[in-house]
């Protein structure tokens, strides 16, 4: 089991700075994801870990070695690429044990890692297929059986579910993640997609402009955002940020250095609290979001079911009180502070 | 109505192309054929039918046999020289160097050259003391060769140059393929350990094998079709030392004027071109990965 270390990490492409003293440690046998909108930098970091391209600065470390100006084959560290990278030329056994023979490993050897992998990966039967004669899902599959084969300590996967249709995207997002703990091995992968970051990763990196904007377990990033730009990124429909003057209407006073962040999914209907009209209705089946008018911001909201709300109905939203996220105004960063509420705002649900 | 009217068209947009091929491909193949088992008329003797004659002829004419012999030096040599250097030279120029346009451009000069401007291009370089192979020789000590006028070299010096002006052609063919190869592809290979040669061996290399017989179907053509610097340097002397099959043909038939011998010889090559295509198509191809 082994340990990543990334200290003080910058690249520049000329003037752009892309990468920013990005730091990060995982655990043994983590799953780390570095999820972030695209031209954010996950992907150059991840090429960075995998010594494809060159730090302009900081240092890579793995169990304390660096690793930082090695060759990447000689990093301890495999990579699925987004495309897969398959050789078009060769079969399926070939590609996985591509790696143990430019490095001279014997045929029996190959054979026998090859036995143990296949399996695993359920590619048995497809061993003398070549890679355009498989589908999308086998194709990722062997991409992962090559990058598994030789045991790497750490595992880099590259927007590993983005070319599959959405079916098979979350059977693969449970296969990777349960090969990633029988085989103990670290596994940092780079998403847009914050769902697949939420579900599969043991925490999250969360990727802003070259900078992490918050490294931690999906259920903090959630319910602790750092940053107004975390509040928005994680959650569908993403939180509400509000500004104070919304809530005078419901009698709270909130100090105006403030931004107040709250979740659609933890709005309820109240007898009295903040009222608002629906501008409309979207209905997903298990639940509908509504968006509301509050003092002219839009205000998502989100109910169990179909309620009977038509646009043009005035609600009343109500909250609990620890249900409120505060965050600075200038700076987006999250605030810790205590926000006196009126007792009637969190009654029960009307 | 409209069946037929579709007919005019389509028939009216072949018969160019039909017209062209028939007269100056089909019609001369065939009527090669038929002129290689008669003898060439004279006079007032029209030609007379004799069968296999003509050949028979052949395996007695050692200038056919040293032609021959000599065409399959040439061959030998010039298609894998330069499909290496061809190779080389776009893996050069497809690697991130300084200049690299300029290379590019340089290594392509040859091609767009006619190929009686090369030959007197190398006239230059061969010339005996003043050319500028012998002087640069006889900085060593050496030089007063008389390159193309001696048997021993001037098959090779017509190598050279042939090679000089087909490679960078070729490059042009392997550098399109290289560009084609998915970057990801050879940085997956490096991950895994492979080395440059490696990833030439086991990557690059099988994927350009169809533009690899691409260009070996030309190389072998050009093998076999390019005279124009044996007519303008040697005329296939000294001694028939230079002599090459199309050269020979073009000797028998516009300076012997024995026609129906030279279509005999015609025909030997166009067999000898066939047979090489039967090959490359029937054994090379099902060996090759296409994309």
């Amino acid at each position: 089991m082994s340990v990543l270390t990334i200290r003080g990490l910058n690249k520049f492409w000329g003037d752009t700075h892309v990468v920013r003293d990005l730091d990060l440690e995982t655990r043994e046998g983590e799953f780390i994801a570095l999820l972030g909108p695209s031209g954010c930098g996950k992907s150059t970091t991840l090429r960075l870990i995998a010594g494809l391209e060159d730090a302009s600065s900081g240092e890579i470390l793995l169990d304390g070695k660096q690793i930082t100006n090695l060759p990447s084959a000689k990093r301890g560290i495999s990579m699925v690429f987004q495309s897969y990278a398959l050789f078009p030329h060769l079969t399926v056994a070939d590609n996985i044990t591509f790696g143990l023979s430019v490095r001279g490993e014997s045929r029996k050897s190959q054979s026998e890692k090859l036995a143990r992998v296949a399996p695993l990966l359920g590619l048995k039967d497809l061993l003398d297929r070549r890679p355009s004669q498989l589908s999308g899902g086998q194709q990722q599959r062997v991409a992962l059986g090559r990058a598994l084969i030789a045991s790497a300590p750490v595992c880099l996967l590259d927007e590993p579910l983005s070319n599959l249709d959405a079916s098979l995207r979350a059977e693969m997002r449970n296969e990777i993640r349960s090969l990633q703990r029988r085989l103990g091995i670290t596994m940092i992968f780079v998403t847009h997609d914050q769902t697949e970051a939420m579900s599969m990763a043991d925490r999250v990196a969360l990727l802003r402009n070259g900078r992490i904007e918050q490294f931690d377990t999906p259920e903090v990033l959630y319910s602790r955002p750092a940053s107004t730009f975390v509040a928005k990124f994680i959650g569908a429909p993403p939180m509400n940020i509000l500004d104070v003057g919304a809530f005078k209407a419901c009698g709270m006073t909130i100090d105006g250095k403030f931004k107040v962040g709250l979740r659609p999914e933890e709005i309820f209907l109240v007898e009295r609290g903040l009222p608002g009209r629906v501008t409309h209705a979207e209905y997903f089946g298990a639940d509908s979001v509504l968006s509301v008018d509050v003092e002219g911001v839009q205000c998502a909201v989100r109910l169990q079911g179909r309620p009977a709300i038509v646009p043009g109905a005035t609600l009343h939203l109500g909250w609990n009180a620890d249900a409120l996220h505060l965050f600075d105004a200038e700076t987006g960063l999250r605030q810790e502070a205590a926000v006196a509420q009126p007792d009637w705002v969190q009654l029960q649900p009307a | 109505m409209k069946m037929s009217r579709n007919f005019l068209i389509s028939f009216a947009l072949l018969f160019p192309a039909a017209v062209l091929l028939i007269a100056f491909t089909f019609y001369p193949t065939v009527a090669t054929l038929i002129d290689s088992v008669y003898s060439t008329p004279r006079g007032r003797r029209p030609a007379a039918f004799v069968g296999t004659g003509n050949f028979e002829r052949m395996v007695a004419d050692p200038v056919f046999h040293r032609a021959f012999i000599n065409n399959l030096i040439y061959a030998a040599v010039v298609i894998p020289v330069s499909m290496g250097l061809a190779l080389a030279m776009a893996l050069l120029v497809n690697a991130r160097i300084k200049g690299r346009g300029f290379v590019r451009l340089a290594y392509f000069t040859p091609t767009i050259l006619p190929m009686i401007a090369v030959a007197n291009i190398w006239m230059f370089f061969y010339t005996p003391d003043y050319g500028l192979i012998d002087q640069f020789l006889r900085l060593f000590g050496w030089g007063g060769t008389n390159w193309l006028g001696q048997s021993s070299t001037a098959l090779w010096a017509l190598i050279v140059i042939t090679i000089w002006k087909l490679a960078g052609f070729f490059m042009i063919f392997y550098l399109a393929a290289l560009q084609q190869i998915p970057p990801t592809l050879l940085e997956a290979a490096t991950l895994e350990g492979a080395n440059y040669f490696q990833r030439l061996r086991r990557v690059i290399l099988p994927l350009m094998m169809p533009t690899t017989l691409f260009i070996l179907i030309n190389a072998v053509i050009e093998a076999f079709r390019l005279v124009d610097h044996v007519i303008a340097l040697t005329r296939g002397g000294p001694n028939n030392s230079t002599q090459l099959l199309l050269h020979y043909i073009y000797q028998v038939a516009f300076n012997f004027w024995d026609t129906a011998y030279a279509a005999a010889l015609s025909v030997v090559m166009l067999v000898l071109l066939g047979l090489i295509a039967l090959f490359q198509f029937g054994f090379l191809d099902k060996r090759i990965h296409y994309r």
